[in-house]
């Protein structure tokens, strides 16, 4: 009897899985029936098939998107058949007489020229082929042609031609905002590439000149120092990868703070606390060191009246399907209100453009959720936590893990 | 069972997981050192982590019933959870691992590139999860029975409200740490008390004849019986009883029980003596690890048993946790490395259980009777040892116990409640990930109340057939086929996990009734619905050429080649 109710209930759920799912699609359609006269009904309608029609034509004119628009514009239009072609191909038929695909694009070479719309006949052997008249229209954006809706119907109608020149140019409005969107996403990366690898020239200036105090008093610590200030800047300066693992970016920070400590001596102090599981965790490059460099930045300066030790802490722990990395001093601190003005970049940090930097790769990579949270007041510290998705599409490290 | 020392070994071994778990991190990674902080997880290390999560209460409780219950024939089942993981090493392990992938819809995702794929290897996830997470509650129920009397459902409460704790105040920070103490654990727990059950039954004059079929008995036993059954006998059999047999009531008399079906009511006490061959019983109501489809087996053998080592062969690189411990390693070789210590260590592992079930046909046979097999690995050292030292050996054998479904089910938990909290619940953040992980274990646990005696071997199959036909079709074809398509995997997935999914819900709702030949057909469904995943899988792919993920190649080149090779890859 039991074993009966198990049964029910794993055939059962699949069932409810289902139903909410079906549930979720036919839901909106349904509100809208009951609404207004039936002419706002049409109009509700049309509005709707062309807004399900537009998402897939936002990412550009390929095969895929074309395919995906196609039957909602053939609605739209409420013709036989409807074709999409960029300059070289038909993208997709969508309807009867795909036999035509052919004799399509070679008609279409004119309109596909010139930019500007016709109609024709179509010859066909078959008789009871319901498609005899195409009307074409040209895709155009920014003024260069990409490609063509052709409508296919029974006969010439006037109707048609204007009504497949409106979807036309409804169908353009779209692509141009994809060619927006790719703009927008060739900025966002260019602008990754350009925040990327920005270590402060301070930091190289300080660098050298706490190498060469050691020069002549040690020569085989200036010696050490000096590798390490080559693995930071090989690491900071290499080319190949946005992104790189959690146990390179401890290297880079360790080779970083070497250098630091080689100026400060005993005054700074590290603690580490970093779960082995999410070392292997893809972040993006040189994410972390800034907010070190900050942290002891932050830390040494709030005791520079009476040069005491600064302590910062840094702890990376598994948290299921992030790693949540932390770093925390017990320097300075900030102003909350500055701080906040800084990261929207209303006003310019004393020096360095670390945090607002880092803060921006982070939503630019992981979306707006995963910024940095800091948590300071003025002479208590600092702590910035970051969370990083353990996976994200897109986001590989470059593999150099060749270490042991 | 004297439950004076279990009871602290159980709390002993849940303190000690919580111990581990939440400052296990802090005492062997807070350093100054970077090198020592930027040290990786060694395969080692990682493979014992595995292998700590992945054996679950089957395999500790349920291969030794089964194998007292059942005879020889059950070694399959060690062997196909051990084998499963050479399946891993050949074909999944470090492209898995170069994938980048954290969970199985992550890697459906970073294949296939698409978010209803994803979300269907989302809600597999979750289904497998489940059924897999059934049996381990039903085991800790049956384990605090077997030691204190407690009602069925307590173990079962107790583990949920333990993982669930644990995993929701993120006490399993340090999981790797956790799951790698908890396989050596369970380890000890097997390996110690065995070594002196095996002394014992050296000193005993090593008796041979464990697999005699069939068992008899090697004392004067008496039986209680708890649950009504029906005792089938081959040839007449003298009993004493006390009690209701075939509607008359006994009491202390000696009977002759002729050959034939004999039904036992419940409380009945049956008195057997030295020399009496085990009777073979059937239970009316299910209750236990072992009985299972197991009487199906005898059936149709022989394609009972290829179905059983195609699921576990090919079910294991589907199950959520250990999936997601791959990610652990630093790269791809190292997850082969791991792989293969895995196999070590499990292999290690598995030698033990049929040991006590071979021991168990020797001392306790009558268990098959009182109902409770699985209880065999328990109840073994008071019953061959005895005294102080059975039931500290008993003690630490109930703490291994606890130890395996503690580490399967945290792990499982923790696996399930991401994929909720990431595809299913709206927004993101911590209080979500708590809302999820008691999502996670609420379902099962509620299920494994209100369905009680669900054979819980079954569940194991069950979770292991649905994963074989739903997610091995989609990682072989997904990392070794360039043209697998979204709709195709999505379609191989629905077709393949879903009819297997279907079969055993059929078996379980007892559709259709012993006998019939579609009844071994669809309680072992692993035969025909993977060949079916994949077949769908394959022409629905190639039915919709077009639907190919543009960077199919660059992925696949980055799931193959060693990251040492690897450069700047543009997806």
């Amino acid at each position: 009897m039991s074993g009966f109710l198990a049964g029910l209930c794993v055939a059962v759920l699949p069932v409810l899985a289902l139903g909410v799912w079906l549930g979720r699609r036919t839901a909106r359609a349904k509100s809208l029936a009951g609404l207004g006269t039936p002419v706002e009904h049409a109009t509700f309608e049309t509005l709707h098939t062309a807004s399900l029609a537009a998402p897939p034509l936002r990412a550009g004119l390929t095969e895929e998107t074309a395919r995906r628009s196609a039957r909602k514009l053939r609605s739209l239009l409420g013709t036989d058949a409807l074709c999409l072609t960029d300059r070289a191909q038909v993208l997709v038929w969508d309807g009867d007489g795909a036999h035509h695909r052919g004799e399509i694009m070679e008609r279409l070479a004119g309109a596909l020229d010139t930019g500007r719309g016709e109609a024709f006949q179509l010859t066909c052997d078959s008789l009871d082929c319901s498609v005899r008249w195409a009307v074409v229209a040209p895709l155009t954006v920014d003024d260069r042609v990409h490609g063509a809706l052709v409508a296919c119907a029974p006969r010439e109608s006037a109707v048609l031609v204007r009504a497949a020149g409106e979807v036309a140019r409804w169908v353009s409005v779209q692509l141009e905002l994809a060619d927006l969107d790719q703009s927008r996403t060739r900025l966002i990366e260019a602008e990754i590439k350009a925040l990327r690898a920005q270590i402060s020239p301070h930091f190289i200036f300080n660098s050298l000149a706490v190498i060469a105090s050691f020069v002549r008093t040690d020569p085989e610590r200036a010696r050490e120092l000096l590798l390490e200030f080559a693995d930071f800047t090989r690491y900071s300066f290499r080319r190949h990868g946005d992104f790189t693992t959690l146990a390179d970016e401890l290297h880079a920070i360790d080779h970083y703070l070497a250098l630091v400590r080689a100026r400060f001596g005993d005054r700074l102090s590290v603690t580490l606390q970093i779960a082995p599981e999410v070392l292997p965790v893809a972040l993006p490059f040189l994410c972390l060191q800034p907010l070190v460099e900050n942290a002891v930045k932050h830390g040494l300066e709030g005791k520079a009246v009476s040069p005491g030790k600064c302590h910062i802490q840094i702890t990376a722990q598994d948290a299921g399907a992030e790693a949540l990395v932390v770093i925390e001093d017990d320097g300075a601190g900030m102003d909350p209100e500055l701080l906040r003005r800084i990261l929207a970049r209303e006003a310019s940090p004393s020096g360095g453009i670390g945090l607002s930097n880092v803060d921006d790769r982070l939503r630019q990579v992981y979306g707006d959720d995963h910024g940095l949270v800091i948590e300071t007041a003025t002479g208590a510290g600092m702590k910035i936590t970051v969370r990083l998705p353990k996976y994200q599409p897109g986001v590989h490290s470059a593999g150099r893990l060749i270490r042991e | 069972m004297n439950s004076s020392y279990a009871v602290p070994a159980v709390a002993l071994v849940v303190v000690a997981t919580v111990l581990v778990g939440a400052f296990g991190l802090r005492i062997s990674r807070t350093t100054s050192d970077f090198y020592v902080a930027s040290r990786t997880v060694g395969p080692r290390l990682n493979a014992a982590a595995i292998s700590g999560e992945y054996l679950s209460a089957a395999s500790f409780l349920g291969i030794a019933g089964l194998v007292l219950v059942q005879g020889p024939d059950m070694l399959w089942y060690p062997v196909g959870y051990t084998a499963g993981y050479l399946v891993l090493l050949l074909f999944v392990a470090a492209p898995l691992r170069r994938s980048g992938a954290y969970t199985l819809p992550d890697f459906a995702e970073a294949r296939l590139a698409s978010q209803a794929v994803r979300r269907l290897a989302g809600a597999f996830v979750v289904g497998v999860g489940w059924l897999y997470l059934l049996p381990q509650l039903q085991g800790a129920g049956l384990t605090l029975t077997v030691l204190t009397g407690a009602p069925d459902w307590l173990g079962g409460v107790i583990v949920a409200v333990v993982v669930t704790a644990i995993v929701a105040a993120g006490g399993m920070r340090s999981i790797t740490f956790v799951q790698a103490f908890q396989y050596w654990l369970k380890l000890t727990a097997l390996l110690v008390p065995a070594l002196f059950l095996i002394l014992a039954w050296q000193s005993d004059g090593a008796p041979r004849h464990a697999f005699d079929e069939p068992a008899a008995f090697r004392e004067q036993r008496v039986v209680r019986v708890d649950d009504s059954i029906d005792l089938t006998l081959d040839r007449p059999l003298p009993v004493t009883v006390t009690g209701t047999v075939d509607g008359r009531t006994h009491t202390d008399t000696r009977l002759e029980l002729p050959a034939g079906t004999h039904h036992i009511e419940r409380g009945t006490r049956l008195t057997f003596a030295e020399g009496a061959t085990v009777p073979h019983a059937e239970r009316s109501g299910g209750g236990n690890l072992s009985t299972s489809q197991a009487e199906s087996r005898e059936e149709r053998p022989l394609y009972a048993t290829y179905g059983l080592i195609l699921a576990t062969f090919l079910g294991t690189m589907g199950l959520p946790h250990v999936v997601v411990r791959f990610y652990t390693s630093p790269h791809g070789v190292a997850a082969r490395r791991t792989t293969v210590a895995v196999l070590g260590l499990i292999g290690a592992f598995y030698l033990l259980p049929p040991v006590y079930g071979a021991l168990g046909r020797l001392y306790a046979p009558e268990l098959t009777l009182t109902g409770d097999p699985d209880a065999a690995v328990l109840l073994l050292p008071d019953r061959m040892i005895g005294g102080v030292g059975g039931d500290l050996l008993g003690a630490l054998v109930a703490g291994g116990a606890f130890a395996a479904f503690l580490s399967t089910a945290s792990g499982l938990t923790m696996a399930v409640a991401g994929v909720l909290t990431q595809d299913v619940l709206p927004s993101r953040g911590v209080r979500h990930f708590r809302l999820g992980t008691v999502l996670a274990m609420a379902v099962p646990l509620a299920a494994s109340v209100l369905v009680g005696g669900l054979p819980v071997a079954d569940a194991v199959g069950l979770a292991f057939a649905v994963s074989a036909s739903s997610f091995c079709p989609l990682l072989v074809l997904g990392i070794w086929w360039r043209r697998l398509t979204p709709p195709g995997a999505a379609a191989g997935m629905l077709v393949g996990g879903g009819s297997a999914l279907l079969a055993v819900a059929a078996t379980m709702a007892g559709y259709p009734g012993q006998g019939a030949a579609l009844h071994a057909l669809l309680a072992w469904p692993a035969l025909w619905s993977v060949p079916l995943g994949f077949l769908t899988m394959v022409l629905v792919s190639l039915a919709t050429p077009g639907r190919v993920p543009p960077g199919t190649a660059g992925v696949l080149a980055r799931f193959h080649l060693p990251e040492e090779l690897r450069t700047e890859v543009t997806t």
